[in-house]
């Protein structure tokens, strides 16, 4: 393309959206004139400034609406038969409401793992097992034999496995020597032989050594429970079921880039707000998608703005977004009205009825759309 | 002519009635419980006090003068004999009681320290509201409270307890209301302000209540059963016992009764106001009617969904409104809708009469009622309705005059808002223009079913007539049905052709040919008058005879639903086909840029008669479905079979390898895991290859060709009918509950096979065995409890997001903020688009581009 052509493209800069401008670049004929190309300016700037929002458009209703409307069409539970292996996810329905409550606790948390440089797939192999949290329950043959008799608390240990950790039985015996007191620790071969030197009546202690045992972590991230490396396109990726986005992204092998996580908190207090608000936009997209729906992505952006608008994540929820509004009344038109009303007292709160629901409760036109503008006359 | 001065409500402040504002308030002070006189007259002093406000026809009110519904009823009071602690500002008493001082009153903060608390405070309130607030001061008070001393007067403090609902104690010793009000009056103002309390608009003192406000009458209406009898309002009778226990009180601390006695009923009191505000606190049994029923008092009034907010405030009810079921009429235009003979004789719209339309309307009333178009009510300058009768009919008409308004019945051509609940999004109301057709449904167009989300099994849908002016305009501008063609969620039409429409303008799409006659009578029924477009030559192809109905000058390219490119040039259809995906509706720019081009009018036209002409064609050519279109020949059955018994062998094989051991395990299951993510994969293939066969070999056929353009059904439902109905999933898996280890007891324990797992062999047409219909009605019932489970998820879903995002608009310089004008973004959506004037969310560069250098 001519270089004059591309310079007069670039002087709508401001006036266009930069990828209105990219679109031209690629579809103008080589050929092109200047008269022309002024032509099909004017044109798209006209096109453009006809699809404008216009003033007092009530576009938080709008986009509610948007999503609202084909939630009734989502189905509650998706069914993927596509027989290929992969991290079980919730979708659907409840992941949208989870999403749009921005619940602290996920159902289920994942994580998506890329790398810098291709891996072999012994090399991917070895890194999920290296991050997969492991305690010492998961290489324990059988489950801790009591003998009450003898006072004594008996743990056979998976030989094998423990060889797959690299560690040896003497460096399990100063950890169990952490967690648990009251015990003089022996070796029998893979056995480890607990001997209770407290109370004696305290049985209890035994059992629960036991238990207690058994939680201790020896290898991998918190919270990672299971990892799964899949084959996507031509490169290995490692799907887990929880997640830990912060030990994960200080990794040297990781691509920083790409690793992702389902959990918008993890992601708001590891990235920032930013990051958390485009997390809101792609999980909720992802539902979306996977249902076959169509809703533009201006609502959707248009919802996670109203979430993240208080620099953390907030839930459209009583406690979070709703919570906020100024108005006494809208408050109560959601839940708990007795709440709002009384805390409005204490602090002799005032209702400047500047929004939707007051002004319909005391019979007033709202202040959205035609009932923005006023008309003033002068009266003789 | 009067015109009504509306005034404006501005503000609205909330705080608490001191006792003096209810004193001074009041009309009435209520000093006996009982109600009426032995004649049925309310006693003075009473709760029904006719100063308070009159229920009955015929008495007036003695505060206020006015009749029955002139007066809004006048407020009244009782005064307590014994303070009452009001029960929803329990936690803050208790709050105000462990955070200051007993003996001079000051909050148990040291004074250099106030502050610096005051400011983290308000923070706090700032970022996570009043009651994280309440909780903070709590926490900071608590903390000064371990040296158990006034940190201002150096006095030993109690510990404050309280035991639920109402009683406080102090270093376990009961507090009584009397010192609980005289400590919260030593409260000074400037300490209040840490709490975050407002002194102007609460005092803590009033929170421990001295005189009760008795709402107005009007507010507690009672009923007056067919027996004569009176049945009191809930309220009434709470207040009754009030007021009784309240006088008992009085008379026993008169007559010096022993404390223990005065205790009990300060108790009873408490009892009766606590329950009186709410009636649903825990630890204490509500108040009941005789029969035993839970009264309803003022809490239960406010909340929830059926409470004053929700029910009468966020919702209101409306006249000039009409409801009955649904019928399809295609010769409607989309933006009619077909009003009932009965509904047209009942609404009415309001006319003013003037010099120049005084003939016209003169004509309804004396028409009257009765006869249609008629009129039923006039109301003259000074307001008075006056409804039309034989009677009056004469006298009206007399009278009639300039400045009159005329209630005239429903003519065609009036505005209407036409609704259909859910109303989910804002095409779930729109302006319809009223076309009165004899009958007893509703009428509308089959194609803006969908934006309704309707269909004729027995839908009902609600007509609402606007009676102002600009009502009417803004209905007319704003929510007319060819306004609304283009949904605002994905910038595409909502309204578009659907079944035989487009069954119809795929067949002559695809290759057909008329005599010329023939074209035109479809033509003409589809409503083309101009037949100059059609070509002059005596064999019509099925592409130029839907030309027609294209605009001249018209160029679009776009695909159709099997890929193929559709081409229009110049207004011609050049190649490709009309289906679902450019007739349809939630599909296809074809429609989007018609609109676009040529304006909603235009549309709107042009769907009708597209529609219209699909019909037509079916209407000549014919078309039908029978059950022999879904026979396939021996061959390719035995095709599919040959498919299911190697997917069968497979399976067996798969089963056999896992027994042994011999499976390969997927990373990350277990052997039955993954023998059962094997034989899914295997079945899932079988659905595709079976379909695939049967998609090569079904004969040409109504169903097919049903499928093929997107009217009705998909080729797996083709595949159903002829092959096999396939896999039942349930819960995302295989079925596998039942009986121990099996579906179905018919089976063997521990199978794993398709058929004892829920895959149907049978295809519909040859008939499902028991046990496979068995899992269908499985799969069925799933669905039903999912469809159950969801609506009223997704319905609240709905509400949360529509409640917090209502008041969100974009404001003049682009930005979009709230209420409080916070700005939301910048710019909506990163462009400041409407989507409902995008084609699909983006403006068309390229199309723009095109056209442009065309010419």
């Amino acid at each position: 393309m001519k270089k004059e052509i591309e310079t007069q493209v670039d002087s709508y800069k401001g006036k266009l959206p930069p990828k209105i401008l990219d679109e031209i670049k690629e579809n103008l004929p080589d050929n092109i004139t200047k008269d022309k190309l002024d032509k099909i300016m004017d044109k798209v700037m006209l096109a453009h400034n006809k699809a404008k929002i216009h003033a007092g458009e009530c576009i938080g209703l709008i986009s509610a609406e948007s999503i609202g409307e084909p939630g009734t069409q989502m189905v509650l539970r998706t069914f993927h038969f596509a027989g290929v292996a992969e991290m079980n996810v919730t979708m659907g329905l409840p992941r949208l409401i989870e999403i749009f409550d921005a619940r602290k606790t996920i159902s289920t948390p994942t994580m998506e793992i890329y790398f810098k440089k291709k891996m072999t797939a012994d090399q991917v192999k070895k890194f999920a097992a290296s991050i997969k949290e492991t305690t010492l329950g998961d290489i324990i043959l059988g489950s801790p034999e009591v003998s009450l008799m003898d006072q004594v608390l008996k743990i056979k240990v998976d030989a094998g496995a423990l060889d797959d950790l690299g560690m040896e039985m003497t460096d399990l015996t100063k950890l169990i020597k952490k967690k648990v007191k009251n015990f003089t620790i022996n070796i029998e071969d893979n056995t480890f032989v607990l001997n209770y030197t407290g109370k004696i009546d305290e049985i209890k202690e035994i059992y629960s050594a036991g238990d207690k045992i058994k939680t201790i972590k020896l290898k991998g991230l918190k919270g990672i429970t299971q990892v799964l490396p899949v084959k996507r396109d031509d490169e290995f990726v490692v799907l887990t079921a929880g997640t830990s986005l912060q030990s994960i992204l200080e990794m040297d092998e990781v691509d920083i880039v790409r690793t992702n996580t389902n959990d918008l908190h993890e992601i708001c207090k590891v990235l920032g707000v930013e990051a958390a608000r485009q997390a809101i936009i792609d999980e909720a997209c992802k539902v979306i998608n996977a249902q076959g729906l169509n809703i533009d992505l201006r609502h959707i952006m248009l919802v996670a703005d109203t979430m993240v608008i208080g620099g953390n994540i907030k839930g459209i929820t009583r406690y979070g977004v709703v919570s906020e509004k100024a108005s006494v009344l809208a408050r109560a038109s959601f839940e708990t009205p007795i709440v709002h009303i009384i805390n409005a007292t204490l602090v002799g709160e005032e209702d400047k009825l500047n929004s939707v629901v007051e002004n319909v409760m005391v019979n007033q036109p709202v202040p959205l759309g035609t009932g923005l503008p006023g008309l003033i006359t002068k009266m003789k | 002519m009067p015109e009504h001065i509306h005034k404006k409500i501005n503000k609205i402040t909330f705080g608490f009635f001191s006792p003096k504002m209810i004193t001074d308030a009041a009309a009435a002070k209520v000093v006996t419980p009982e109600l009426y006189d032995r004649e049925g007259y309310p006693v003075d002093g009473g709760l029904m006090d006719i100063r308070l406000g009159v229920i009955d026809p015929g008495l007036r009110c003695k505060t206020c003068g006015g009749k029955l519904k002139e007066c809004t009823g006048h407020f009244g009071y009782i005064e307590l004999a014994r303070p009452v602690i009001h029960i929803k500002f329990v936690r803050q008493i208790l709050d105000l009681l462990k955070s200051s001082c007993k003996h001079c009153g000051r909050i148990l903060v040291p004074e250099e320290n106030i502050g610096k608390y005051s400011a983290i405070l308000d923070k706090v309130e700032k970022e996570e509201g009043f009651e994280a607030r309440r909780k903070m001061v709590k926490s900071i008070a608590a903390k000064y409270k371990l040296k158990e001393k006034c940190c201002h007067c150096d006095k030993k403090q109690g510990k404050i307890k309280i035991e639920k609902p109402y009683n406080y104690y102090e270093d376990e010793i009961k507090l009584s209301p009397i010192e609980i009000r005289a400590r919260l009056e030593k409260i000074s103002d400037s300490d209040l302000k840490v709490f975050g309390f407002n002194a102007k608009s609460i005092r803590p003192e009033w929170m421990v209540m001295t005189v009760l406000a008795i709402p107005p009458v009007t507010m507690r209406p009672s009923i007056t059963l067919e027996s004569g009898e009176r049945s009191e309002d809930d309220l009434t009778h709470k207040l009754g016992d009030v007021v009784r226990i309240n006088q008992r009180l009085f008379e026993n601390i008169n007559a010096g009764a022993p404390e223990v006695i005065i205790e009990d009923l300060w108790d009873l009191l408490q009892y009766h106001i606590t329950t009186y505000f709410d009636n649903a606190v825990t630890q204490i049994p509500p108040a009941r009617h005789r029969s035993g029923q839970v009264l309803k008092t003022l809490t239960d009034r406010i909340k929830s969904k059926e409470g004053r907010i929700r029910h009468n405030l966020a919702g209101k009810r409306t006249n000039f409104s009409a409801r009955t079921v649904v019928s399809p009429d295609p010769m409607l235009k989309i933006n009619e809708v077909g009003v009932p003979q009965d509904m047209a004789n009942n609404l009415t719209v309001p006319e003013r009469v003037t010099e120049w339309n005084f003939n016209y309307l003169k004509k309804f009333v004396e028409n009257g009622p009765t006869k249609y178009p008629g009129a039923n009510y006039v109301i003259r300058p000074d307001g008075k309705r006056k409804a039309i009768t034989s009677e009056t009919q004469e006298e009206i008409l007399e009278e009639l005059s300039v400045g009159f308004l005329v209630e005239r019945h429903l003519i065609d051509g009036d505005i209407a808002l036409f609704n259909r609940q859910p109303s989910l999004h804002r095409m779930s109301m729109m302006c319809h223009q009223v076309k009165v057709l004899p009958g007893r449904t509703l009428r509308l167009n089959p194609l803006v079913c969908n934006p309704y989300n309707a269909d004729f099994d027995g839908d009902e849908m609600n007509l609402h007539i606007p009676q102002t002016e600009e009502a009417r305009a803004e209905a007319e501008v704003l929510m007319l049905v060819q306004t609304q063609i283009i949904s605002p969620r994905y910038g595409l039409s909502v309204v578009g052709c659907i079944q035989d429409a487009i069954t119809g303008n795929f067949l002559i799409t695809t290759d057909d040919n008329f005599s010329r006659e023939d074209a035109i009578d479809m033509l003409y029924q589809a409503g083309v008058n101009d037949f100059s477009k059609l070509p002059d030559k005596p064999k019509i192809n099925g592409q130029e005879l839907f030309s027609v109905l294209l605009p001249a000058g018209f160029d679009f390219v776009g695909k159709d639903k099997s890929g193929t490119i559709v081409k229009i040039v110049n207004g011609i259809l050049k190649s490709g086909v009309m289906d679902k995906s450019n007739l349809g509706q939630e599909s296809g720019l074809m429609l989007r840029n018609i609109f676009e081009q040529y304006g909603d009018a235009f549309t709107a036209d042009l769907l009708e008669k597209i529609a219209k002409l699909g019909v037509a064609v079916l209407l000549k050519k014919g078309f039908s479905v029978g059950i022999g279109d879904i026979d396939i020949v021996e061959k390719t059955q035995d095709d599919v079979k040959g498919v299911l018994d190697r997917a069968e062998e497979k399976i067996d094989q798969l089963i056999a390898q896992s027994k042994d051991g011999s499976l390969e395990l997927l990373p990350g299951l277990d052997m039955a895991e993954t023998l059962e993510l094997r034989i899914l994969e295997v079945l899932n293939k079988v659905r595709n290859e079976s379909g695939d066969i049967v998609m090569k070999e079904v004969k040409e056929s109504g169903i097919l060709t049903m499928a093929k353009c997107g009217s009705r059904g998909n080729i797996l439902n083709i595949a159903q009918m002829t092959a096999v109905v396939g896999q039942q999933a349930l819960r995302g898996k295989r079925i596998e509950r039942g009986f121990k280890d099996r579906t179905l007891s018919y089976f063997k324990k521990g199978d794993l096979t398709p058929r004892a797992r829920g895959f149907i062999k049978n295809s519909f047409k040859s008939g499902l065995k028991p046990y496979e219909f068995f899992f269908g009605a499985m799969t069925g019932r799933d669905s039903l409890m999912d469809t159950a489970l969801r609506t009223p998820k997704s319905g609240y879903l709905y509400r949360r997001l529509s409640n917090a995002m209502q008041d969100l608009k974009v404001e003049y310089d682009q930005t979009v903020r709230d209420a409080n004008k916070r700005i939301v973004q910048f710019t909506f959506g990163d462009d400041g688009l409407d989507v409902s004037r995008t084609e699909g969310g983006i403006v068309n560069v390229k199309r723009i581009i095109e056209t442009a250098s065309l010419k």
